[in-house]
């Protein structure tokens, strides 16, 4: 495994600061910083101001610079009135489609997930292990060849095409890594409290709901930021798996803004495509290092 | 982790009577249910399901009629598939090159002991969080030949300048590939940062007494200690460009001309979705999945080889 301890990666640098603020070397260091965190800002500035636009100043002016009159009608039609083929009601439709996707799966992943990684601690049983190996190499394996697959066990269960089948898509694909996380985290409880509690007469779920769960509030919460983003975020599945009427907000977007009929209305589709970034850019301001944090246990302790 | 499964194995031995051998730790194996299911089912089920069927000639709907190797002679003879093919190894090739370096160079700069250390972290990794889509769209506007940039250096006097990577069959993967790393660059980052600082204190000190310059102490010393994060991080990000799919989705739906951005992964939806073709979509998806053991099998062995396994 690789050895990424994220922890001394958060407690920052060590050592005493430099003492010259402007050396050449700082000079330097600091210039080709700005100059990389502005290539990143970039598009973040393009979308708030071209959305804040109309029509004509988009036209006629530099795409870089900020709006002489802001308006907030390009907002106004993204969210309610643009069309996807017959559907003129906005992507306010793929905003909730979106949200009664994700919250479910979210839930049911994490429930599975934390369960999983708590029986792979603390129950193991014969062949446990082999299971989780199979899950993890399952992981890699390109989505693409599942597909089918699960389109035909989806219907079989009467779920193709409907939310519940998305959400249990969603279930399943994000069970590796969120077992993997949540069992990581649990081998770090110490053992003596699962003993005392065995010893107590607390039994497989009385020792979950009693002291597992409170103790670990913090990696749910990294899983929560890492489902939210990643479901929110998803296409591909989106796409296969339900019908037109349940498309999430990231396939309504694509099809409002890549559709060829009409005329461009190009500020109204980068309200559009802030709008469905707007759920996880907040997740990802709010929950700051959390995040990374999420990412690299998730990403990286494979 | 050994000690754990001998307490484990003891914890079942403190059952005051003893029961029948599946019966013990039922909670367990219960509460494992959904795991086994989608270990086995979904992904070895999944799996063999699809390569068995890439050997039949099912169109709209599976069914077992064997044909043998035809779908592979008849992908490999699509100049759509090459195209994918060699789409994906360039912007592969090229995306694993550019994350990694300028991750970790990045990386080094951020671990000079800066200040507002945090803020650089999270302007440079805000793109990760948002999707294919939202990255492909804003990158397809900042393209946009006529607004964009392209349009603003015309507009300032130099009506020759050209910048229209989007448009042109020659340059459309350049296209993708800035979108592309402005979306994952930081996430190398941070993961080659999290390498640095797992690096001993007393390394660079060795290093400084021994008057060994700070280049070449990072490639001689830090980089061949900083093995395994570079080998998981490759394997990250490649597994991930093998998907590649949303990006080239919103940025230019595979073309411009047809098929001049194609991906693997576009060819499988568009033909068992689309062309309702599926022994073809099997087919491919089957090629997709060598192409991913080709990776994973020989870092498997790096990771885990040797030492037993667990």
């Amino acid at each position: 495994m690789a050895d990424l301890s994220m922890s001394s990666a958060m407690t920052g640098p060590r050592g005493a600061r430099p003492k010259r603020a402007l050396s050449p070397r700082n000079i330097m260091l600091y210039g080709i910083l700005i100059v990389v965190c502005l290539y990143y800002l970039l598009p973040l500035w393009v979308m708030v101001m071209t959305s804040l636009k109309g029509m004509p100043e988009v036209r006629m002016g530099n795409i870089f610079a900020p709006p002489v009159e802001i308006t907030f009608q390009p907002w106004v039609k993204a969210w309610a009135e643009a069309c996807t083929g017959l559907n003129c009601d906005g992507l306010s439709r793929g905003f909730w489609n979106s949200v009664i996707i994700t919250v479910p799966s979210v839930i049911l992943s994490i429930a599975i997930a934390s369960v999983n990684g708590y029986a792979l601690i603390n129950w193991k049983f014969k062949g446990s292990d082999i299971f989780f190996t199979i899950l993890i190499f399952g992981s890699f394996i390109p989505y693409q060849i599942m597909l089918y697959p699960i389109v035909i066990l989806l219907r079989e269960m009467g779920l193709y095409g409907s939310l519940w089948g998305l959400v249990l898509v969603h279930s399943v694909f994000g069970m590796p890594i969120l077992t993997l996380l949540f069992r990581n985290y649990f081998s770090s409880i110490p053992e003596e409290l699962f003993k005392a509690a065995r010893v107590d007469g607390a039994g497989f779920w009385g020792i979950y709901f009693r002291i597992m769960l409170p103790m670990s509030l913090p990696i749910f919460v990294v899983a929560l930021i890492l489902q939210v983003t990643g479901i929110w975020n998803d296409f591909l599945f989106g796409v296969v798996y339900t019908k037109p009427a349940y498309y999430p907000m990231t396939v309504q977007l694509n099809n409002i803004v890549n559709s060829v009929q009409g005329v461009k209305e190009y500020n109204v589709n980068m309200a559009a495509t802030l709008l469905t970034g707007l759920v996880p850019l907040v997740v990802y301001f709010v929950s700051g290092k959390l995040f990374v944090r999420g990412i690299a246990a998730g990403a990286v302790k494979g | 982790m050994a000690s754990t499964t001998e307490a484990a194995t003891g914890r079942q031995g403190t059952e005051a009577r003893p029961r029948a051998r599946w019966t013990r730790n039922i909670s367990a194996k219960i509460a494992a249910i959904p795991m086994i299911a989608t270990a086995l089912v979904v992904f070895v089920g999944g799996t063999i399901w699809t390569v068995v069927y890439s050997f039949t000639d099912s169109k709209l709907l599976p069914r077992l009629r064997w044909v043998g190797f035809d779908q592979y002679e008849r992908l490999w003879s699509q100049n759509r598939w090459l195209i994918s093919i060699e789409n994906l190894m360039f912007y592969g090739v090229m995306s694993l090159v550019f994350t990694v370096t300028m991750g970790f160079i990045l990386a080094v700069l951020m671990d000079q002991k800066i200040r507002f250390e945090d803020t650089f972290r999270t302007i440079m990794l805000y793109p990760f969080a948002l999707s294919f889509i939202v990255t492909g769209l804003v990158w397809q506007w900042i393209l946009n030949p006529q607004f964009g940039i392209q349009g603003v250096v015309r507009d300032m006097g130099w009506t020759s300048f050209s910048f229209d990577p989007l448009n042109n069959p020659q340059t459309v993967l350049y296209g993708l590939l800035i979108a592309g790393l402005w979306q994952g660059t930081g996430f190398v980052m941070c993961l080659m940062l999290a390498g640095l600082r797992g690096i001993d204190e007393d390394i660079w000190k060795a290093a400084r007494v021994d008057g060994i310059p700070t280049w070449k102490t990072y490639v001689m010393v830090i980089i061949p200690m900083m093995r395994p994060v570079f080998i998981t991080t490759l394997v990250i990000v490649a597994s991930g460009i093998i998907r590649l799919y949303d990006l080239v989705v919103a940025m230019t739906s595979g073309g411009p001309g047809g098929n001049a951005s194609q991906v693997p992964a576009m060819y499988v939806y568009d033909y068992m979705f689309q062309a309702q073709n599926l022994g073809q979509g099997f087919a491919a998806s089957t090629m997709m999945l060598l192409s991913v053991l080709i990776v994973l099998i020989p870092w498997a062995y790096l990771e885990f080889g040797g030492k037993k396994h667990g």
